[in-house]
Formats: structure tokens, C-alpha cells, sequence
């Protein structure tokens, strides 16, 4: 669907209703889908990302988990090898140490060292993202940490529509997908959104398909590649600058396995120049990845380049120095400024 | 010990105070002074000062996500402590930790908000003291919640096999966020752990903290001596919600009452009654404490906030050569030398 055909729907939602909008949606289809996780029947998920599912489909699938997310992460591995379609929620990815090996030597490699006799159709929501002053333990990213590993797709929505239709696809793919939603877009009561994820999310089902990046906003001067969170300030930092008179193209990368380097490419070879916006740690991560496979394709493409991305410093928990830390639009506009020049 | 526990638990109430300042109307988790998780221990002093009035300062308390209590009982020092959970420069850990991740080496005591991951540390520190001859004892304190994971089980194991001086002890306050222990925990008493690993395991079923300052001498006892670890699980009653914030839809208002009406604080000062303690004297203790609070309060309050770039200080205690502490400062000897000052 365009984004013309998405302002004819009408109805918004938030990033969160519209998540689950699609989980209930595939639930009903599909009694081989089930939702494990702390806190996410009564509670409804501590981010708002089960609200209502326990009343609609009861505890047997919409399950409480003890705090064990070697066993229930693992659990959901073994489901689903079994031929379920496991949901499973980890709070916050920061907690993913405690049950790594299940992710990425079980979740992630089974189907390869099976030579794909076996596969794994599951998906893994996570919380993400700081802004809030909870400190390096409950303030991780982690996009790159996920990317990195191989055999899992990766998934971060910006959207109330591309939540919905991506976790339609998370949901239907026979392959382990994790799907990454910042808390600072879902819409919770007690975390307020910006404005830009409540967007207008139609009714019925659709699917976004993985490796589609969409540019958000389009612009001659200067290519902004970005996901989650930071797709809402680049395109803040975007109407900052169109009053300088400098035309930011906005590109929401949407999964970064797979990725999209195709539009970022074509982007690049319109504007001339790259900046990359992360709420990852800056080294070894996203924007090193984008950065790198545009001058590997075309090098020549690529005037100038800058990345916007968390020093490599764990989260801080006071104010001045997490703001310090985690880009903001005006870093993001300085950014585009400089490469500009 | 009634001092600490009437102290803790002002603490809590002005704590409780001071984070909603700011964030009203429509409670907002990232706004005012003490933004991000704030997770208060009221109703579970008598956990806290049973144990570690037995302890010295030489020896080791790891707390997890809920430890203002905790912290107070060991003596961590209450300014800095509260300059710390306000984010200032002069807090235990400058700013960089916050209410979930206090350090006071001086009296050995460390927090993690990750479940159960306090447990490991403290097998550490008794592995220390047996290595080294020396009669200091660990106490890792966990929620019921945490006694599913591997960290806490693989932890008793450790302590067990190698007859290590670690007490660890359970608070018990009958939910983890809104899971209550029924539907998670298999089998609910966690002293009973201690069985399968072959060590001590001691449950106090009241809110009683003459009863727990028994069972702490014991399980403290047996490990300075050289007898082995124990687990001690205590009954408390947690009085406020989860977090800062948390509706509480899930907790039935019969619960609430309960844990109004068994006060382990009243109940000591009934005792006390009856040994002859008259209300004055308890006045006397409370206005204290009160002081101490308001002091503590006040103080960090005036402290001032870290500076920006301090974010960039502390990763590492021996920064390798290009992560620097400071700005790099240019001279034209050093540039000319091509580095290092
Ligand atoms: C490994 C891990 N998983 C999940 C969480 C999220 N979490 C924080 S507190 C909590 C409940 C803990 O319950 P309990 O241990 O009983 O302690 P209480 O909060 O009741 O004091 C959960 C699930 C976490 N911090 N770490």
C-alpha cells in the first residue's frame, strides 16, 4: 500500500494497538500461534504489546512464563520445531545475556545445521531504546547485536502500519524472525509518543514484505538512512533543515536482515551524501553496515559521508549525560549540515 | 534495627514524593528529577535489617532492582546514595548508575537490575574470602520471582560444591510484577531449593523481623564459620506497586489489605511495646530517622548534575590508548611527537 492509499484509511492507532491488532488476527486464523512471556497476560505486556489478547484467547495461549528466559526462550525454539508458531516476548533485549545461547546457537542455527531439515518459525518481540533515564541495563538498542549474528531476521518498526503489516509477515515466515519495537513508539500511557507512529493502519490484513526499506520522506540534497525511533527525529531534524534550505531524504530501513541496500544505493547516487542515524552503539553496528555496502557497490556515488550513532559507552543513567549520548534531531540536523557543506 | 527499618521506610515515602514532582499531570516516566524505574521496597524491611545486622563491612551484599532497603541496612552512605538516585555528579556511581545500579565499595555493596545475575557475584566474593583465609561472609538477595532462573540455581550449586560462606536470601512478597508465585514457581517455597543442593534452607513465614534476625544469625553464623552456604527465604509484604507507575490492575484488592495489615515495622514496635519501649522513645527513633532522611534529601538535591561530556568517562578503569578520559589535547610537542601526552 503507498502512502497515499495509507492517509485514505481513516482510522489511526498506535504502535502498540497495531501490533497486537495483528497477532489477534493471526491467532484466530491460526491455533498453532501462541504468546509466551513475563508479565503479558494480566498485564498485557509491560510496553503495551499483548493488551487484551489474554481475554480473547485465554491462558493456555497467551501464556506467563517464570522468569526464565533460557527455558521459555528455548521453549519456543522447541515449539516451533514441533511445527507451532511461537510468540515469544523478552521484556527488554538488554535481558537477552541471560538466554543467549537459546537465541543464537538454537533460535538462529538449527535450521542451517539441520541443512534446513528442520526449521524454526518463530518470532521474537523485544522492547528497545533509551530516553527515559533507566540506565545501561534497560536502555540498549542493540539493533547490530542481532544483525550481526546469522540466521535470524531482523525487524524494527516505526510505524503503527509498518508495525502491523510486519508482524503479519513475522508471524506467517517459516524462518526465526526477532521483531524489535521501541517503547518510545508503542504509545504507552505512562511513555509519551511523538506523533509520527500513530499513523492510519487499515482494518484488514496486509503485509509489509521484509527487505523493503520505505523513504519516509524524499529529498534531493542529503540521504538520512535511519530505523525506529530515529526515523521520527531525522524527519524532525528534515523540516529543521528545509527551512535552511537543504532537501534531507528520510529512509526507514524497516529489517535489517535482510537489508535493504538497493534504495539506500539509488538514494545515495541522487543526493551525493550519506548520514547514518543509529540508537545502537556506534562501532561494529548499522551505520559501519550501510556506510560500508554503498562504497563497496559505488563507491564514486558517495561525496561525503557521516554517522550519528551512541558513543561506544554503555547508557547513563543521568539526564544530561544519556541526552548526551543518544543522538537527537539536532545532532541528527548537524549532521546533514556538515556533509552538506 | 528499628531505626534502619523506620528509616528505610521514610526513605521509601519521600522518594516516592520526590519522583512524582514534575511528572504530573499524566504520569510521564521521563519526566522530573528522578526519572526511568523507581521500584520501591516498603512492606520488606524486615528482610533487609534481620540479615545485614549481622554483617561487617568487609562483607559482601549484592541487591537486586528493589535494594534502597538493602542498601540502608548495610550502611551504604544515604547521601550519596540519594544524590545518585537524582542523578547528581557527587552520587555513588556519578550519575551512571541510578536507583537500580548502586555501588558503595566501602561497605562491599553492588546492585543489578538484571534477575537473579547478583547471585554469581556473591559466590564470587565468598570464593574470595575462602581463598584468601578470611572470615567475611556474601549475601545475595533476590526476589521470589528470581528463583527460576539459572543464575540463582547454578549459584547454589557453586556455593554448595565448594562449601562457600554465601547466604542467599529471598524475599518473598508473593509477585513478580503481576505474575503471582502460583502460577509461575514450581515448587513455591524457596528455601526448599536448598534440598536439591544438598545445603541449609530456612523459611521465616512472618513479617517478623525478631524472627528473621534469628534466622540471619544462623545462615550468617554457620557461614563465617566455615559451615556453608544457606538459603533464607523471608515472607514480606510489598505495599507499593512493581514500579513507579504500575496500575496494579492485576492485583486483587484483598492482597493490598493484607499486606497493609501485616506492617513488619508495627509489629516490631508492638514488641517493643511490650519490653518497655514507650512511645516516646519510638517517637524519638522516628524523628531521628526522619532527620536523617531529610538531610540525605536535601543534600543531593543541591549536588549538581554531571556535566555532558562525563558520559565519556568510566568505561574503562585503564582506558586503551585512543579512549581517553579526557578531550585529547592537542599540543604542538605532542601532535609533532605524533601522540601521546
Ligand atoms: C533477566 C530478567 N528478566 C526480566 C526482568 C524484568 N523484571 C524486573 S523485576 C521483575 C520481577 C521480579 O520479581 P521478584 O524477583 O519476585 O522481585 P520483586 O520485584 O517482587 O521484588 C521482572 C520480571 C529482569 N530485570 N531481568
Amino acid at each position: 500500500m503507498s502512502s497515499q492509499e495509507q492517509q485514505q484509511t481513516g482510522r489511526t492507532a498506535t504502535m502498540s494497538d497495531a501490533m497486537v491488532e495483528a497477532i489477534a488476527s493471526e491467532m484466530r486464523a491460526d491455533e498453532e500461534v501462541f504468546y509466551m512471556g513475563e508479565d503479558v497476560a494480566d498485564y498485557g505486556g509491560i510496553f503495551d504489546s499483548t493488551t487484551g489478547l489474554l481475554d480473547e484467547f485465554g491462558r493456555d495461549r497467551v501464556m506467563d512464563v517464570p522468569i526464565s528466559e533460557t527455558a521459555y526462550l528455548g521453549a519456543a525454539v522447541g515449539a516451533a520445531q514441533a511445527g507451532m508458531r511461537p510468540i515469544a516476548e523478552l521484556m527488554f533485549v538488554d535481558f537477552f545475556g541471560v538466554a543467549m545461547d537459546q537465541i543464537y546457537n538454537q533460535m538462529a542455527k538449527n535450521t542451517y545445521m539441520s541443512g534446513a531439515s528442520v526449521s524454526v518459525p518463530m518470532v521474537l518481540t523485544t522492547a528497545v531504546g533509551g530516553t527515559y533515564n533507566d540506565a545501561a541495563q534497560h536502555s540498549q538498542t542493540l539493533y547490530g547485536t542481532f544483525a550481526h549474528l546469522p540466521g535470524m531476521k531482523v525487524v524494527v518498526p516505526s510505524t503503527a502500519y509498518d508495525a502491523k503489516g510486519l508482524m503479519h509477515n513475522a508471524i506467517r515466515d517459516d524462518d526465526p524472525v526477532v521483531y524489535m519495537f521501541h517503547k518510545r513508539l508503542m504509545g504507552i500511557g505512562w511513555m509519551p509518543a511523538p506523533d509520527g507512529p500513530k499513523t492510519p493502519v487499515p482494518e484488514e490484513e496486509y503485509t509489509i514484505p521484509f527487505g523493503k526499506a520505505d523513504v519516509k520522506r524524499e529529498g534531493d540534497d542529503v540521504t538520512v538512512v535511519t530505523l525506529g525511533l530515529h526515523v521520527h527525529r531525522a524527519l524532525e531534524a528534515a523540516e529543521t533543515l528545509a527551512h535552511e534550505g537543504i532537501d534531507a531524504e528520510v529512509i526507514d530501513l524497516r529489517t535489517l536482515k535482510p537489508l535493504d541496500r538497493e534504495t539506500v544505493l539509488e538514494s545515495v547516487r541522487k543526493t551525493g551524501s550519506l548520514v547514518v542515524v543509529d540508537e545502537d552503539y556506534q562501532s561494529y553496528g548499522v551505520t559501519g553496515e550501510i556506510i560500508s555496502s554503498v562504497a563497496e557497490s559505488d563507491l564514486d556515488a558517495l561525496e561525503a559521508v557521516e554517522r550519528v550513532a551512541v558513543p561506544d559507552v554503555p547508557i547513563p543513567y543521568s539526564r544530561p549525560m544519556e541526552d548526551a549520548v543518544i543522538p537527537g534531531a539536532e545532532d541528527v540536523a548537524e549532521a546533514v549540515r556538515s556533509v552538506g557543506e | 534495627m528499628y531505626e534502619d527499618m523506620v528509616t528505610a521506610r521514610l526513605y521509601e515515602e519521600r522518594l516516592q514524593e520526590e519522583y512524582m514532582e514534575g511528572k504530573r499531570p499524566g504520569f510521564d516516566i521521563s519526566a522530573g528529577e528522578v526519572p526511568g524505574e523507581l521500584h520501591l521496597a516498603a512492606g520488606q524491611e524486615a528482610a533487609a535489617v534481620g540479615v545485614c545486622h549481622h554483617l561487617r563491612d568487609d562483607d559482601t551484599v549484592t541487591a537486586p532492582h528493589r535494594p534502597h532497603h538493602v542498601a540502608i541496612a548495610k550502611g551504604v552512605d544515604l547521601k550519596r546514595m540519594t544524590a545518585e538516585i537524582f542523578g547528581r555528579e557527587t552520587g555513588l556511581c556519578h550519575g551512571k548508575g541510578g536507583h537500580m545500579h548502586l555501588f558503595d565499595p566501602d561497605v562491599n555493596f553492588a546492585c543489578s537490575g538484571i534477575i537473579a545475575q547478583g547471585c554469581p557475584p556473591a559466590v564470587g566474593a565468598g570464593m574470595a574470602a575462602k581463598k584468601r583465609n578470611t572470615d567475611s561472609v556474601a549475601v545475595a538477595y533476590l526476589g521470589e520471582g528470581a528463583i527460576d532462573q539459572g543464575g540463582f540455581l547454578e549459584s547454589l550449586n557453586m556455593a554448595s560444591v565448594h562449601d562457600l560462606p554465601v547466604v542467599f536470601v529471598i524475599e518473598d512478597n508473593d509477585w513478580a510484577i503481576s505474575m503471582p508465585k502460583e502460577r509461575v514457581t514450581s515448587p513455591q517455597d524457596g528455601s526448599a531449593r536448598a534440598d536439591g543442593f544438598d545445603m541449609h534452607g530456612v523459611r521465616v513465614d512472618s513479617d517478623d523481623a525478631r524472627a528473621v534476625y534469628e534466622a540471619g544469625a544462623e545462615a550468617v553464623g554457620r557461614a563465617r564459620d566455615g559451615n556453608g552456604p544457606t538459603v533464607l527465604e523471608v515472607q514480606v509484604h510489598r505495599r507499593m506497586g512493581h514500579f513507579m507507575g504500575d496500575p496494579e490492575t492485576y492485583r486483587p484488592e484483598e492482597d493490598q489489605e493484607r499486606a497493609a495489615e501485616r506492617d513488619s515495622i508495627e509489629r516490631l514496635a508492638a514488641d517493643m511495646r511490650e519490653f518497655g519501649i514507650d512511645d516516646e522513645e519510638l517517637e524519638e527513633i522516628r524523628d531521628r530517622a526522619a532527620e536523617r532522611v531529610d538531610e540525605a534529601v536535601t543534600w543531593a538535591k543541591q549536588q549538581p548534575l554531571p556535566e555532558p561530556e562525563a558520559a565519556h568517562d568510566h568505561v574503562f578503569t585503564n582506558p586503551p590508548s585512543g579512549v581517553t578520559d579526557e578531550e585529547p589535547e592537542f599540543s604542538d610537542a605532542g601532535a609533532a611527537a605524533g601522540g601521546d601526552d
